[in-house]
């Protein structure tokens, strides 16, 4: 099998006191989407910052196209294209003026710089604001600039870090549409986001990042499997709510967890509970039932599972206790 | 999609040289560029010279006797032309440290362009507007009587240090631009570069400060670049005897202060630029 195109081992980073990654694992084939989601400080942007030659790992390697991102870090960065948290473009220069700055920067020559520039902004839906300055630009368009500035030489690993954070619902779908159809060029996608409804859309596979290392990774349906599917029941009389979270209780084996003033959401227990049963309980209980519906967890769910801070075994002063372990002892707990 | 990534070439250092001038070029270019799309901002700051030279030339020019006589125009005008050269400082903290915060410095990083040439694309765009901004300066010098009377030569002599005084000092400002944390804080380091203006020859004839004073006003950078200035444009002010080493030996200690901050300023902007742990 051919390397992941993107390839990272045991990548430990502190700052001071701070340990932002503790040896972090990651591997994209070529041609795919990874979505990276984790909590804030879960040790994202520097994963990203590593991997794309801005800091040096103290400790573990990664190679991007076979490429160390240390010792090769110059070849790597002309391979690589890199959408930040913060659009970076010069806002005093115009749309096409900040892409013929980048193009040239990429020493690509100069009437291909002014070819590519125009090529981009006609695909990317920015040519009307071409000679505008970006001062004046809307959010979405900043952005969408920034991307566009990643892929004036094609690269063949692009790294957006928090893509669309800010962005209105449009033009978040407008980025999406762009990283779709780059994906389908060939490029391969290493994206970060706190919208797990982003990855959701976007990402082939996804890694769960939490104090500074991968606790879970699988495609988005896989994830979901982790945690199974649920049970979301609403009831009639809301003052029966705990009769029924009682009942649902008994059967599923895990608390149930309160979604709205009359309804309830539990983990299915993996197919031992059918909804007849459901409902035949709840009625036997004397709570009558308005809807009863079995749905695949949101990945909201299964972040919210994986990185629950909440956990007892979690505290701020375990550092050295694997995260991974923790939350593989929380699915095994809710399997 | 028919662009490729760049073929990675034989990094020999004389394609390295070329890269970094390419690189630095482009980065003057967007300078240019930048002015182009402002010209008000650019019309502004380039009255602001001329407003100086009227403003403190009627208003202290009523008022301070010029030691050894003569007019105080031109007394005051390579004061001037040494504050303005002093604006350096702030104009490249504010670029740098606005690159930094805006992204574009970490995007700079990413791409497989020059590592020495944005430190120096940042310091040789700001000669771009101090030139103008010199040039300004001394055509409203000429205006209010204001003259280079020591030969042509001379006055060369003396804008040429200007420059260079120039330079050497936006490479501070790119130090500090690299390092502090946001840019707020550059625009309060900017205040300070105004006391250490007028803690100088530039204005006033430093002989009548306290001795503590007047010892720093004597040995601050701008103080031998003004009274270079006043020696090489013929102008007067310069007073023999008695002063501090650099006010003595004005033209000497401006080149040795510059090249001093240069040999200090440069390496460590540009490791402070490469340095990738921050």
């Amino acid at each position: 099998m051919a390397e992941p195109i993107v390839l990272a081992e045991g990548l430990h980073k502190h700052f001071g006191e701070v340990h932002a990654l503790r040896g972090l694992d990651l591997a994209v084939p070529a041609g795919t989407v990874c979505g990276v989601l984790g909590p804030n400080g879960a040790g994202k942007t520097t994963a990203v910052n590593i991997l794309s030659t801005l800091m040096d790992p103290d400790a573990g390697h990664a190679r991007i196209a076979g490429l160390d991102v240390v010792r090769q870090a110059d070849r790597v960065r002309s391979v690589i294209g890199l959408t930040g948290q913060y659009a970076a473009v010069d806002e005093k220069l115009t749309g096409r003026g900040n892409l013929r700055m980048f193009g040239r920067l990429h020493h690509l020559p100069r009437r291909q710089v002014i070819q590519r520039a125009d090529e981009l902004l006609e695909r990317f839906d920015l040519m009307e604001a071409a000679d505008r300055q970006v001062r004046g630009y809307s959010g979405g368009m900043r952005r969408r600039l920034d991307l566009v500035a990643s892929l004036i030489v094609r690269p063949q690993v692009l790294f957006l870090d928090e893509p669309t954070t800010g962005l209105d619902p449009r033009s978040r779908g407008e980025i999406w549409d762009c990283v779709r159809e780059l994906v389908a060029d060939g490029t391969t996608v290493l994206l970060t986001t706190q919208y797990l409804d982003e990855a959701d859309h976007l990402a082939d596979d996804i890694a769960v990042v939490d104090g500074g290392r991968v606790i879970a990774e699988g495609t988005p349906d896989g994830l979901k499997s982790m945690i199974g599917d649920r049970f979301d029941v609403v009831v009639e009389d809301p003052g029966l709510l705990s009769q029924a979270a009682a009942v649902l209780h008994r059967l599923a084996g895990a608390e149930p967890t309160e979604t709205g003033e009359n309804s309830l959401s539990v983990p299915s227990a993996n197919g031992a509970v059918r909804v007849a049963e459901l409902v035949r309980e709840l009625d036997r209980a004397g709570v009558a039932v308005a809807d009863v519906s079995l749905r695949r967890p949101t990945l909201d769910e299964v972040f919210l599972r994986l990185t629950d801070r909440s956990a007892p075994t979690d505290t701020e002063t375990d550092g050295d206790a694997p995260a991974g372990a923790r939350a593989a002892d929380r699915l095994k707990d809710h399997a | 999609m028919t662009v490729q990534s760049t073929p990675v070439a034989r990094r020999t250092p004389v394609t390295r040289l070329r890269w970094a001038l390419a690189d630095g070029l482009v980065l003057v270019g967007r300078e240019f560029s930048r002015l182009r799309q402002e010209p008000g901002s650019l019309i502004a700051a380039l009255i602001f010279p001329a407003v100086m030279v009227l403003l403190f030339g009627y208003v202290f020019g009523s008022a301070i006797q010029v030691p050894g006589g003569g007019d105080y125009r031109a007394f005051l005008m390579p004061g001037l032309f040494a504050m303005v050269t002093a604006s350096s400082v702030v104009a490249v903290i504010e670029r740098v440290a606005g690159d930094v915060s805006r992204g574009l410095m970490n995007r700079f990083r990413s791409m497989p362009m020059s590592r020495v040439a944005v430190p120096f694309g940042h310091t040789a765009s700001d000669l771009v507007g101090g030139l103008l901004s010199i040039a300004i300066m001394a055509v409203a010098g000429l205006l209010v009587g204001w003259r280079a009377s020591d030969g042509l030569l001379n006055a060369l002599a003396g804008f040429g240090l200007l420059v260079l005084m120039r330079y050497a000092l936006s490479w501070v400002g790119c130090f500090f631009g690299l390092k502090v944390p946001n840019e707020q804080m550059a625009q309060q380091l900017t205040l300070l570069v105004m006391p250490v203006t007028v803690l100088s020859n530039a204005f006033v004839p430093t002989d009548g400060l306290p001795g503590w004073l007047r010892f720093i006003a004597e040995w601050n950078p701008l103080s031998a670049l003004t009274a270079a200035c006043r020696e090489l444009f013929g102008n007067p002010g310069t007073v023999a005897g008695s002063h501090a080493w650099p006010v003595d030996h004005p033209v000497a200690a401006t080149v040795l202060w510059s090249v001093g901050l240069l040999v200090v300023f440069v390496p460590l902007s540009v490791r402070s630029f490469q340095r990738k742990n921050r």
